[in-house]
């Protein structure tokens, strides 16, 4: 395993479409495995980074017509303390009630077959998630995981 | 082969008996969902077997996206009078289930041929 030894960090912005989903996780387990962590390390990554780019594709600007040309922002860190930070951030509609919106099994979209997990499925994969999120302004979901 | 370039996703149809099994194979998330979910539905809806088998031993990838195909294919057979199974689930789908908890009520076969 090699010792990750300063601070690296990157940034990076994409369309909010459904075929990025992929690329966001991808890039994001890409910068991770400088640290050279355990597969199934970066396999829970992915998967977190997964579900909050989804949340920002399927809510965050459900109502924008324009929604191809909406962005997703990222920015991602790695400390000294092998520690990945991965802010995910909208410019959509914004919770509400982020409470609510972390219960399992609750979804505004039942229609579009949503499970409602997104949330419960980034806690379980990492050592803490943030949520912040402003009514019409935006939402930015940190995920934090030791590698 | 999924009409769509960058889903790396197909679905094959094996009978085995009374049985549909559909393989699925690649990352399932939201973007490549909505069309494993048109296949999936158009097999139940042909076919009725008694008994539908999604066979997730290819998945490579899956967020709570497969949940909601799972959840919503075994709406679909119920809605036609099959019974839902998972077959030999790929570490990555198994955990996601595990994590939700689908675990406990969903029908799973391992070591299944097929």
């Amino acid at each position: 395993m090699r010792k990750q030894t300063e601070k690296n960090v990157f940034k990076a912005e994409f369309p909010a479409k459904s075929v990025n989903e992929r690329f966001a996780r991808s890039i994001v387990a890409s910068f991770a495995a400088q640290a050279d962590p355990a597969v199934s390390v970066i396999a829970d990554v992915k998967t977190a980074v997964s579900e909050a780019v989804t949340n920002c594709i399927v809510h965050a600007y459900r109502d924008r017509k324009d929604r191809a040309k909406c962005t997703v922002y990222i920015y991602c860190s790695l400390d000294a303390k092998r520690r990945l930070t991965v802010k995910i951030r909208d410019k959509g509609v914004g919770i509400e009630d982020v409470q609510k919106a972390m219960q399992p099994l609750y979804t505004t979209d039942p229609d579009g077959e949503r499970s409602g997990m997104g949330f419960a499925v980034m806690q379980n994969l990492c050592d803490r998630v943030k949520v912040s999120s402003r009514p019409g302004k935006g939402t930015v979901v940190t995920l934090i995981r030791a590698i | 082969m999924f009409p769509k370039g960058l889903v790396k996703m197909e679905i094959t149809e094996t009978k085995n008996g009374r049985e549909v099994v559909a393989r699925i194979t690649g990352e399932i998330d939201h973007h490549s969902a909505g069309v494993a979910r048109e296949w999936l539905d158009g097999m139940i809806e042909n076919e009725q077997p008694p008994r539908f088998g999604m066979d997730l031993s290819g998945v490579t990838f899956c967020d709570s996206s497969g949940l909601g195909l799972v959840m919503g294919r075994m709406r679909k057979c119920g809605a036609v009078g099959s019974e839902l199974f998972i077959v030999n689930p790929s570490a990555e789908a198994e955990k996601i289930l595990q994590i939700a908890g689908m675990d406990k009520f969903l029908k799973i076969e391992k070591g299944v041929k097929v």
